[in-house]
């Protein structure tokens, strides 16, 4: 089964055409992957589709336009994915 | 439907937000100022325009969906077909299903038919924002009750 990472990458890369060698946990995915709001929706919509969630993007932005937290929060794809885990486990706890 | 105004409804036939699913109907009208450039002599419905009446009919899904406090703005389409002509006259049905509902956008699938045979079909995808002023959402709503989208619908429970 892949992990988290594998299929989020996975997606980012058969979505935005972008070489999946050069998409790391560490890449940010505006500001490295050069993604655009969206390219990032379409991905957003694959994500939700590929883990039966439903990412809280209104929510976020409006951390991040408050300061409450930076964009590496959610766009870093390690954190993306800590995340996406955390939904997950929420929708089957 | 008043293609100069963008109307593509004129009636909402089936609406059921728990199941993710509307019908409409609309008359293609038999004279319009689009159809004499669309083509001289040969008039039919332009394909972006059957597009745009799949968008409004999913678009009237997602505000039933979300009792009219957010409003859908088309920002992708994907997998259109124009699979035949429409010509002035014609009786339009759309229909559509609301495939996701997600956080800050939705996605539609939708098709139109005609006498029973698919002209076009399409999926759409929706940014979903805050009405940006009462006015838009004053006149979305007074749309709504002339396309007879029922008042239960308006508001959140």
């Amino acid at each position: 089964m892949s992990s988290t990472f594998e299929t989020v990458a996975g997606i980012i890369a058969e979505t935005c055409d972008i070489e999946i060698g050069t998409i790391t946990a560490e890449s940010h995915a505006i500001n490295d992957l050069g993604i655009d709001s969206l390219d990032f929706l379409d991905v957003a919509f694959a994500i939700d589709k590929a883990f039966g969630i439903k990412m809280p993007l209104e929510q976020w932005t409006q951390e991040v336009n408050d300061g409450k937290a930076t964009t590496d929060e959610y766009f870093v794809l390690g954190n993306l994915c800590r995340h996406i885990d955390g939904l997950v486990a929420a929708k089957t706890a | 439907m008043r293609l100069e105004y963008f109307q593509m409804v004129d009636r909402i036939v089936a609406l059921d937000p728990e199941a993710r699913t509307i019908r409409m109907e609309g008359l293609v009208p038999e004279e319009s100022p689009i159809f004499e450039g669309h083509f001289p002599g040969h008039p039919i419905l332009p394909g972006v325009l059957m597009i745009e009446t799949i968008a409004q009919c999913g678009g009237w899904l997602v505000l039933a969906t979300l009792r009219f406090g957010f409003m859908p703005f088309l920002l992708q389409v994907k997998e259109a077909k124009m699979r035949s002509f429409v010509s002035p006259g014609q009786l339009l049905e759309t229909e559509a299903r609301l495939i996701h509902d997600g956080s800050g956008y939705a996605v539609i699938e939708g098709s139109i038919s005609s006498n029973g045979k698919k002209v076009a079909e399409a999926e759409i995808r929706y940014r979903v924002v805050p009405f940006p002023n009462d006015t838009l959402r004053e006149q979305m709503l007074a749309t709504a009750r002339r396309i007879e989208v029922p008042e239960r619908f308006f508001h959140a429970a």
